[in-house]
């Protein structure tokens, strides 16, 4: 029986006074990758967004329910939004590099908010990361260089370098590819196998493809509900629910 | 069907925009050479000294411009050191701080100063600021630095929101504060619109004539003290060109024009060359 990193109970979201989230009941395994998919406006990114609490940095958003992390409350009354976020890392659909920053500075950016100092140990922890999200090859001669020079892709595996330079233990990431050519979305791809031996990964994906080639599991979200939930194979060989069989065979969304 | 070219207008329509888009130089330029033919006589005759000599006495023909150069300088100087820190203040606090309605109005407050005349600046100056600092260099700064703030504020607020919130979510979401946030991910790719709302403010600053006429004290001296009367190139030609006694003075009042034209000037230029190297920065390929 494998390690439960994450488990939601009953989580609900709100926009104001508009509910995306109807109470959401998951289990997410360490050290796996867990895929969410289901069409658009059907909460993913919302409820992604609820597993580091960025939900609520939006003005009006609300989150209700728990988020067990390692059997802590990320909602609890004591916990600092700020220092949940150092732990759980996000990369977004559009890749993010500081644009006035070196590829160098980019990674090391959680670094230095987190206190970290000394050149010696910032350039271990940048290469370490740059490797990890295996872009150390193409950069290593260039750290210097602007990280908005990069092509789409690199600049996507930089911001999941300065996601992991902190190490978190989960790493959630939001379409990450949806703004990526099919090569650049195979080396995120293959990164994503990698890095589950180390992480738990969470990943937001509308592409079905996708989920099924890198998720241990999958997760269909449909209206702010959570249809279905298990094993990828199972979800997209054998779907027991009708609308999830109807969603992968293409019939809507 | 017919593919002939059939009428002119896309060639008229480009020669008509081009000659009205040349007139802007044009009338530029014109004002520079007017400038510098009705000063031939000062130019000639006091020469490049005209700028580091701190004489002036219309009586007796003896000019020089440097007091006015100085109280132009420092009171603008003195004005940006004051308004700088409160505009850019008052930007991050609307543009990344506040989520309230009492933003809106504030926002509405900071534009209405911009709108208020020059003159009634002068006169509020005399009445609230010459009481605590006399009609002197600080007074003119003071009231100089409320003057320019609409323009910091509102161009660096402007400037700030143009900052991609996908930037900030990075950030936030690397675990930054709200302070964090805004240092790592909005002030730098903004500093050089910043930069460029404190040169805008400074231009304003420069050339402004009326308000710090009536506060500054018009006294055509080098003082250490900021607490002493001085002069600016804008308050002494409102006050003497109407009065010019002598074609000499005459012309040394349109040289004062020029050189203040050639301040404004090199103000923007340089500010262009400081925004032109951080832009540089930002997009190499």
């Amino acid at each position: 029986m494998d390690k439960e990193k994450i488990v939601v109970l009953g989580l609900k979201a709100w926009f104001d006074e508009k509910q995306a989230l109807h109470g959401i009941n998951i289990r997410i395994k360490e050290k796996k990758a867990t895929a969410v998919i289901g069409p658009s406006g059907c909460g993913k990114s919302t409820f992604i967004r609820c597993l580091n609490r960025m939900h609520e940095a939006i003005p009006g958003a609300r989150a209700a329910g728990r988020i067990l992390v390692d059997g802590q409350d990320i909602f609890g009354p004591e916990v600092d939004p700020v220092l949940v976020r150092r732990q759980i890392g996000m990369v977004f659909q559009k890749p993010t590099p500081f644009p006035t920053m070196s590829i160098y500075e980019n990674v090391i950016a959680g670094l230095k908010l987190n206190g970290l100092k000394g050149k010696e140990l910032l350039d271990e922890a940048a290469e370490q990361s740059l490797r990890r999200a295996a872009l150390w090859h193409e950069v290593k001669d260039d750290l210097k260089k602007p990280g908005i020079g990069l092509s789409g892709g690199q600049q996507q595996r930089l911001c999941i370098a300065r996601a992991l330079a902190v190490k978190p233990e989960v790493l959630l990431l939001d379409e990450p590819c949806s703004a990526l050519d099919p090569i650049s979305t195979g080396k995120i791809e293959e990164l994503i196998h990698e890095l589950k031996n180390s992480i738990t990964i969470v990943i937001v994906t509308h592409n079905m493809q996708q989920a099924a080639r890198v998720a241990d599991e999958t997760g269909f979200f449909l209206l702010g509900e959570l249809i279905e939930f298990g094993g990828t194979k199972g979800i997209f060989t054998t779907p027991r629910d009708k609308r999830t069989e109807d969603y992968i065979t293409g019939r809507f969304g | 069907m017919s593919i002939i070219k059939r009428n002119k207008g896309d060639v008229w329509f480009k020669t008509t925009a081009l000659l009205l888009a040349a007139s802007i130089p044009f009338i530029f330029l014109l004002l520079f050479l007017l400038l510098i033919w009705q000063s031939r006589l000062s130019l000639r005759t006091f020469g490049i000294g005209f700028i580091f000599n701190s004489g002036w006495d219309p009586v007796r023909d003896q000019y020089g411009a440097l007091p006015f150069i100085y109280g132009t300088f420092v009171s603008s100087i003195l004005a940006l050191i004051i308004a700088v820190p409160l505009g850019l203040g008052c930007a991050i606090y609307l543009a990344e701080v506040s989520q309230s309605r009492f933003k809106e109005w504030l926002a509405t407050m900071v534009d209405l100063l911009a709108a208020i005349p020059s003159v009634v600046y002068g006169l509020w100056g005399l009445a609230v600021i010459t009481p605590i600092f006399g009609l002197s260099m600080m007074s003119a700064g003071v009231l100089l630095a409320i003057m320019i703030l609409p323009t910091i504020t509102s161009v660096s607020r402007e400037v700030l929101q143009a900052v991609p919130l996908s930037l900030r979510e990075s950030a936030r979401a690397l675990g930054a504060t709200k302070w964090e946030t805004i240092k790592l991910s909005v002030l730098p790719p903004a500093a050089s619109g910043i930069i460029g709302s404190t040169i805008l403010g400074l231009g304003r600053a420069v050339g402004e004539t009326m308000a710090v006429t009536m506060v500054i004290g018009n006294r055509p001296e080098i003082s250490g003290s900021l607490m002493a009367p001085a002069y600016s190139l804008s308050a002494v030609l409102a006050n003497e060109f109407a009065e010019a006694s002598s074609n000499m003075n005459f012309s040394v009042m349109v040289e004062i024009a020029l050189i203040l034209l050639a301040f404004t000037v090199l103000i923007n230029g340089v500010a262009k060359l400081l925004v032109w190297k951080i832009i540089g920065h930002n997009r190499i390929h």
